[in-house]
């Protein structure tokens, strides 16, 4: 669709090479955009129902029904505690894990199986994961707990081991040469490069977990996602609020906390 | 006695068939400064990182003889006896390769790392002999007031300084400095090497230093060694080294 040069002028040169792949992507990602929502009878009509009945549900939440407080911080509590105690035996576990998945630093017999191993932690949701664990070892924090932990150490240790592959190996070397073992090494040479980032890592962890135990409690795992689901069952909707309210209060307590430990550590 | 070093048939090649070393014989005796000088990537430092196993030779045999250690081959060496004869041989790197996030003084004592045992490198529970010398070594590079700063605050002369106080560390039987002073300016550069012979010298430790300056290395050492194409075209004291044999070296003569 360029237009016909002109026979006199010179060949026009250019200066960005036309995507035509791209375009041609564009058009199919819309045309499979119009085709599933025709699929799953998203059309206005429905969203304007859906509305309407939205509009209905969020009356019924108000005022916020804060009666049941003790039920509240109970379940609170424990998402707290499911949080802190998956943070900190995700996070121990996650060390090890990382350095052994990073391919600078082991050997590579060693590195893809733990690289694998991270893989599988990674590829399940946490809530799947923690329906598994309800199954395994009953209903409870503890199902929460092994979940959430899962989950840090897929999480984490991928990223640790990113952090560690992309240290200054002249660093490494020097210490090596020095006649260093290999943990003196990692703990000289290697550590000192990514503690920083694994505190990172660390504080992001935790805010994540806090906020994921207290959905765990929705598959009978404990924590304050049984009380919200109890209450979603009973039609409670104005105790649905109290505890949605409390849980933004957690969530946002917990960024500026970690906030400060940041910014602190700069 | 000082260490001597005894380099047999030496062969590196990182790709089969195609050496980097050849069939190289060199022996280091006395106490002093040995420069190796030669064109870039004609094997001086693949020479230096044979010595301590950085890098693995193909073929041949390193002797480190006499010191403290005894006689070992440093070609054959694996696991704890390699740790074992590392720590007895420092190294000087080109960009000083300290631990930057680390202090000063963390990076003097991880000289010490081959020798104490793993808690108190963990727990920076030095021998109080180790922190004694690791201050005079700081005094003696003259820097006597950064042993708590880190080491990403020091300026390029400084850290050389601080990474010849680490090799100084470990009691060394042989000193190896790999273009020690080709990221520093020409003053820094004539200071760093003033003192590395100086503080050898004191120590008794024989060094052997890779260096692209051929004004800096007539002026140190006691003997050159020049390199071209992986093996030895010239070896005698600095009075001996003529414009034919920086030719032989370095190929060409218009430079000259």
């Amino acid at each position: 669709m360029s237009p016909p040069a002109a026979p006199a002028a010179p060949p026009r040169r250019v200066a960005f090479a036309p995507d035509r792949g791209m375009r041609v992507l564009g058009l199919l990602v819309l045309a499979y955009l119009v085709y599933a929502a025709s699929q799953l009878d998203l059309g206005l009509d429905r969203l304007v129902t859906g509305l309407g009945e939205g509009a209905r549900f969020v009356a019924r939440m108000f005022p916020p029904n804060f009666e049941r407080w003790e039920l509240l911080v109970e379940g609170l509590l424990e998402s707290i505690q499911i949080a802190v105690l998956a943070t900190v035996a995700g996070l121990v576990l996650s060390l090890p894990v990382g350095i052994m998945a990073a391919r600078n630093i082991a050997p590579w017999w060693l590195s893809g199986p733990v690289r694998a191993f991270v893989a599988v932690c990674r590829s399940l949701h946490y809530v799947i994961v923690a329906i598994l664990f309800v199954k395994a070892v009953g209903f409870g924090a503890l199902a929460g707990v092994l979940a959430l932990v899962i989950a840090s150490v897929g999480f984490v240790a991928k990223l640790f081991a990113e952090a560690v592959e992309e240290i200054s190996m002249k660093q490494v070397e020097a210490v090596r040469a020095t006649g260093a073992g290999t943990i003196a090494v990692l703990l000289y040479a290697v550590l000192p490069q990514v503690a920083s980032r694994f505190v990172g890592f660390s504080l992001y962890q935790l805010d994540s977990n806090l906020r994921n135990s207290t959905l765990v409690g929705i598959v009978g795992a404990g924590g304050i996602g049984g009380t919200l689901f109890a209450a979603f069952k009973r039609f409670d909707y104005d105790f649905v609020s109290a505890i949605l309210i409390a849980i933004i209060g957690l969530i946002l307590l917990a960024e500026l906390v970690s906030g400060r430990i940041r910014a602190a550590m700069r | 006695m000082s260490a001597t070093l005894d380099i047999r048939g030496l062969t590196k090649a990182y790709t089969p068939g195609k050496p980097v070393l050849r069939d190289l014989d060199l022996s280091i005796g006395a106490e002093g400064i040995t420069a190796i000088i030669g064109p870039s990537g004609t094997g001086k430092s693949t020479l230096l990182r044979c010595i301590n196993r950085l890098v693995e030779p193909t073929r041949g045999e390193i002797h480190l003889r006499g010191g403290v250690g005894g006689d070992v081959d440093m070609a054959r060496l694996r696991g704890r006896a390699l740790r074992l004869a590392r720590r007895r041989i420092g190294m000087v790197f080109q960009e000083y390769n300290l631990v930057e996030r680390l202090s000063v003084m963390e990076n003097v004592l991880s000289g010490r790392l081959g020798y104490v045992p793993l808690w108190r490198a963990w727990l920076r529970r030095y021998p109080e002999a180790d922190i004694e010398r690791a201050f005079g070594l700081l005094d003696a590079v003259g820097l006597p007031e950064h042993a708590t700063r880190r080491a990403d605050a020091l300026s390029g002369g400084q850290r050389q300084r601080v990474g010849i106080a680490r090799a100084l560390m470990q009691r060394p039987d042989l000193l190896l400095a790999d273009e020690p002073t080709s990221s520093l300016d020409p003053r820094t550069s004539v200071e760093v090497l003033e003192m590395l012979t100086r503080l050898a010298a004191a120590e008794g430790v024989p060094v052997i230093i890779n260096i692209h300056n051929v004004a800096l290395a007539k002026r140190y050492a006691r003997r050159i060694v020049g390199m071209s194409g992986g093996a030895i075209v010239f070896d005698g004291p600095p009075e001996d080294l003529r414009d034919s044999h920086l030719s032989a070296i370095y190929g060409g003569e218009d430079w000259l």
